[in-house]
């Protein structure tokens, strides 16, 4: 079985897609999405999951419930989508159109001694949100499809949908972004006017 | 099924589905999410009917738990909805919710304890007490449907002014026995 053929660089895609954020807010999943997320730039509108694996979509999609008038992206691994693949349905169901995925596939379990994903033996996350009932999905291999899924992302009327962004496996450096959770949900709340008390 | 049972049952179909779900409202709740229990489906109704109520049924209960952090961490206040036996699909989500301090309230409808008839249901019904506990979250009970105003609103004090997890378990009793046939035995 061949593994993903992704070529993109996970840090220099992610740090495009997060280019002129403005009132984006971001939950990212375990792993190097966490890490790959907090090296495009700290901020307090972003919130690094550091375990609760599968959990990323949905983290997102209470936010999204809660705060219609901003955009939330949900950045994870294929591991980590898969392991919440029910998500999708979930989410599918509320047709959020503030909510947006983007799924870093390079086919493998990353963090782990990269292992090949079911992704990586051929399982195809887009087609599956789309068969979920996410009517926005796209397949991204290169820099350009990256920027027109960034400029998706300002119309909120537009989701929920889901990129499968094609990335290259290997290591890179560990960016470690703060990983007390109590602190960063009290900046992330900050950041949306919510006293802490 | 004897007289004096017929009489339980009917006993127990009182409002306490209504009784929370004011007391819900009176504490700003949200977001409610589910997987379906017969024993909540009133309370689903009522949710899905109200328009200040965003309501989003799962594939599976940690999906629950995961959304409550996300609509705290937006301003929203969340309340999960199960049966005991979805409580161990929750253990590691469970996780986010100590490390982060995120309020997560629950209630749980009980199986495998009050008059079960299919023992499937009964080792995860024994265990969902100590299924939270092992994982920090508090665990309260609603055994009699005059107390549920009372419950409800101490462990939605707990959960969203004590920043806890907190699981309010709804005895079995409260639901009544389940109907399997139309012939009474």
């Amino acid at each position: 079985m061949s593994a993903s053929t992704g070529t993109l660089d996970r840090r220099a895609a992610v740090n495009a897609l997060l280019a002129d954020r403005g009132d984006l807010l971001v939950i990212s999943g375990l792993g190097s999405s966490s890490y790959d997320v907090f090296d495009a730039g700290e901020h307090p509108g972003n919130f690094y999951l550091w375990g609760a694996m599968g959990g990323a979509a949905m983290v997102g999609l209470g936010l999204a419930l809660a705060q219609p008038k901003r955009p939330v992206l949900v950045v994870t691994g294929d591991g980590e989508q898969l392991m919440g693949i029910g998500s999708l349905l979930t989410i599918a169901t509320k047709q959020p159109g503030n909510l947006s995925i983007a799924v870093l596939d390079n086919g493998h379990f990353g963090e782990t001694g990269m292992q090949l994903s079911h992704s990586g033996l051929g399982a195809k996350l887009e087609v599956i949100a789309s068969g979920a009932g996410i009517g926005h999905v796209s397949d991204i291999a290169d820099m350009a499809g990256i920027d027109r899924f960034r400029k998706s992302l300002r119309d909120l009327a537009g989701g929920p949908r889901l990129a499968r962004i094609r990335i290259a496996a290997g290591e890179v450096e560990r960016a470690l972004p703060p990983r007390d959770g109590t602190y960063l949900k009290n900046r992330f709340r900050g950041h949306l006017g919510f006293q802490v008390r | 099924m004897d007289q004096i049972a017929v009489h339980q049952d009917s006993a127990t179909s009182t409002d306490w589905p209504v009784a929370i779900y004011r007391t819900l409202k009176n504490f700003g709740v949200a977001q409610v999410s589910y997987v379906p229990d017969a024993g909540h489906s009133k309370l689903i109704k009522l949710s899905h009917a109200d328009a200040d109520i965003k309501t989003t049924v799962l594939t599976t209960e940690e999906e629950g738990v995961a959304l409550s952090a996300g609509a705290w961490l937006g301003g929203d206040r969340a309340v999960l909805l199960m049966q005991s036996s979805g409580v161990g699909n929750c253990i590691n989500m469970l996780s986010l919710m100590a490390s982060c301090r995120f309020p997560l309230l629950t209630l749980v409808t009980m199986r495998g304890e009050w008059a079960e008839f299919n023992p499937w249901q009964i080792p995860m019904g024994r265990a969902t007490p100590q299924a939270f506990e092992i994982m920090g979250t508090t665990v309260l009970r609603l055994d009699h449907p005059d107390d549920a105003e009372e419950v409800i609103s101490a462990a939605a004090s707990l959960a969203f002014d004590g920043d806890q997890q907190v699981a309010v378990l709804i005895s079995q009793r409260m639901i009544g026995r389940k109907k399997w046939t139309k012939e009474t035995h």
